[in-house]
């Protein structure tokens, strides 16, 4: 499923390369010789990659140091300055209200962030649990929470998010619930498979003699031997919870006004005279999510290679 | 092989059932009295406490759970999925009215996207790790990145703003309606819905078509002589594509996620634009018909994946 790689090394020349690497260089052998080092090596190698990653961390001090770097307040209404263009006071503008375009943008990058993360980690979370479950106890309890995975993987998120939120009523919690809800079931059949392999392991038949619980099983064994895959989904998780913000707060199911998200600054792009007159009020929220998402798709793929250079797809 | 259908369509079956369950109990669980909603607020000062009873009493909200289940269960399998409470029109009508415009948009699309993905795809698979393949690996990754509402309102500011070429919003021009105009409305659209399915379909058919270009079968054509160009589109590629029945009917659900919002982008009026009016308005019954009918669209796709999978493919055991 990789998509990306600018070099067009083979994963046998990579691997080949480091192992000369290593044995010239005495010094750091025992760093590049770890499975993490050999990872983080290659996902240095991949320059798209590090590019997103280092777009990401850019972000990621935007929305930090917003109140630094934004002079003006996100939510200060201003109705004597209504959608006036861009100028030296207001960077990007202001919006139907008067607030500074350029403010909600940095600010909205908190929020957008904050859910993206919240519902990937709260997903994986809950899918590592789910797929570890079904993975060590098999059987029917396998069989329900399986099954319950792949109904929930037919069934398109957005449609579950807006019907879920439409009748709890949107809020910042009900969105990140919701999309956790509809994310899980990939890490749990990652983890499932992985929980499989694992099983049949010598240390881990000896780990069951010596009288190991499940739990010290889960947190010992599997979720380790997982980990590197499971941060590779829970990064695709990130960039498609980001999107889903976006598209629940532009209909208007998501973070709800004055609070400014990049999908709900959208919202008064719905009007022609705001799409054809104003561009300042949805071209730089449209263009932050999809650099944004298109960083972290990035990142999560240059993560795949490195992790597991065998499913680099590009055979 | 009937068999194998028939528990299918039975499992099928009890899973609508489940998903009935849990739609029912969540819109139960939802903050805000039914009755309070479905009275007019003019009407809500004279109607006093004893008479919001009376209505609870008079439309069964004071039974039991299961009872009220029960009720609503038999009347959703009659059709009778109740009225909408914003403008008291049955919910059934409402949606029936709204899944053609729905299904012509996702048609398109789906048309539009086999259109790129497979052309796409195969030079992907055949010039592997050359500039087209980057291009295409970059379009997929594009796709799935940029949020199609974006894409849609740009589209709308550059072809219908700037360049006057297409209308931005609706199915018809008032008055007009004929088939061209319909088209050219339909267009816009269509052609990033059906974008935005490309992406993963492309990938889909360059990784199948690179299983099957390393064959035996491709490797005996090529020696028999075969021109290149038919060994992959005659042999590999006719091979490639058989499971793609499979992969479009598990994508037709997405699609329809991605239906919802362009409908809205475009007020293209479909279901999804319904059901994000429903959503806001908190118009319970219509927001309960339209996850049913998803719930179905989903299940009969699945179902048609499966079957599709065994039926295609002498290979797979049925059991």
């Amino acid at each position: 499923m990789s998509d990306l790689r600018p070099s067009l090394d083979t994963p046998e020349v990579t691997a080949a390369e480091e192992v000369v690497a290593t044995e010239t260089d005495t010094a750091v052998r025992s760093r590049r010789r770890s499975p993490l080092g050999m990872a983080v090596r290659r996902f240095r190698r991949n320059k798209i990659a590090v590019a997103g990653g280092v777009f990401l961390l850019l972000i990621l001090l935007l929305a930090v140091f917003a109140p630094v770097i934004a002079q003006q307040s996100p939510t200060a209404v201003d109705l004597g300055a209504i959608r006036r263009a861009p100028s030296g006071e207001h960077w990007l503008g202001t919006d139907a209200s008067g607030r500074d375009v350029f403010a909600r943008l940095v600010y909205a990058a908190r929020v957008s962030l904050l859910v993206g993360v919240f519902a990937a980690l709260l997903a994986v979370l809950l899918g590592t649990i789910v797929g570890a479950v079904s993975g060590l106890f098999g059987g029917w309890v396998d069989t329900v929470l399986m099954r319950t995975a792949d109904m929930m993987l037919s069934f398109p998120s957005i449609v579950i998010i807006i019907v879920l939120a439409g009748i709890l009523g949107p809020s910042i919690p009900i969105l990140v619930v919701s999309i956790a809800i509809t994310t899980w079931p990939t890490t749990a059949r990652l983890v499932r498979g992985v929980t499989l392999a694992v099983r049949e392991r010598e240390y881990l038949h000896a780990a069951r003699v010596a009288g190991a619980s499940r739990g010290w099983m889960l947190r010992k064994h599997i979720v380790p031997a997982a980990m590197g895959q499971i941060v590779v989904v829970g990064t695709i998780s990130v960039a498609a919870a980001i999107l889903a913000e976006a598209v629940l707060s532009f209909l208007g199911l998501g973070v709800q006004p004055p609070q400014a998200s990049w999908g709900n600054m959208l919202n008064d792009a719905q009007s022609l005279t705001v799409i054809q007159s104003m561009p300042w009020l949805w071209l730089p929220p449209g263009l932050a999510i999809a650099a944004t998402v298109l960083a972290v798709n990035f990142v999560g793929d240059g993560l795949r290679d490195a992790v597991d250079p065998r499913q680099s797809g590009r055979s | 092989m009937t068999a194998f259908v028939v528990r299918r369509i039975l499992v099928n079956i009890v899973v609508f059932i489940l998903i009935g369950i849990g739609v029912f109990l969540l819109v139960r669980a939802a903050p805000g009295d039914p009755v309070r909603m479905m009275i007019r607020p003019e009407d809500l000062q004279e109607g006093s406490e004893a008479f919001i009873q009376a209505r609870r009493e008079e439309l069964g909200l004071n039974d039991p759970v299961l009872v009220q289940y029960a009720r609503w269960f038999l009347d959703a399998l009659t059709g009778n999925l109740g009225d909408s409470f914003v403008n008291r029109q049955p919910v059934g009508g409402l949606l029936l009215e709204r899944l053609g415009p729905t299904v012509l948009l996702m048609s398109t699309a789906l048309a539009i996207s086999l259109l790129i993905a497979i052309p796409l795809g195969t030079i992907a698979a055949v010039r592997r790790n050359t500039g087209v393949d980057y291009a295409a690996a970059a379009l997929s990754l594009g796709v799935i990145s940029v949020p199609s509402f974006f894409l849609g309102i740009v589209a709308i500011y550059v072809f219908s703003l700037q360049l006057g070429w297409l209308p931005s919003a609706g199915m018809s021009t008032p008055g007009d309606g004929t088939p061209g105009d319909i088209v050219r409305h339909l267009i816009m659209p269509a052609a990033i819905l059906g974008l935005a399915s490309a992406g993963p379909l492309t990938r889909y058919v360059r990784g199948s078509l690179i299983d099957e270009l390393s064959a035996d079968y491709v490797r005996t054509a090529e020696a028999k002589g075969a021109a290149p160009v038919r060994v992959v589109t005659r042999h590999a590629l006719r091979n490639s594509l058989i499971p793609l029945i499979t992969i479009i009917m598990i994508n037709i659900p997405q699609m329809l996620a991605g239906a919802v919002v362009l409908e809205q982008v475009f007020a293209w009026p479909g279901m999804g634009q319904l059901a994000v009016r429903a959503v806001t308005a908190q118009d319970y019954p219509v927001i309960v018909g339209f996850a049913l009918y998803v719930a179905a669209l989903v299940l009969i796709c699945n179902l048609l994946a499966d079957i599709a999978y065994a039926a295609v493919d002498p290979r797979v055991k049925v059991t």
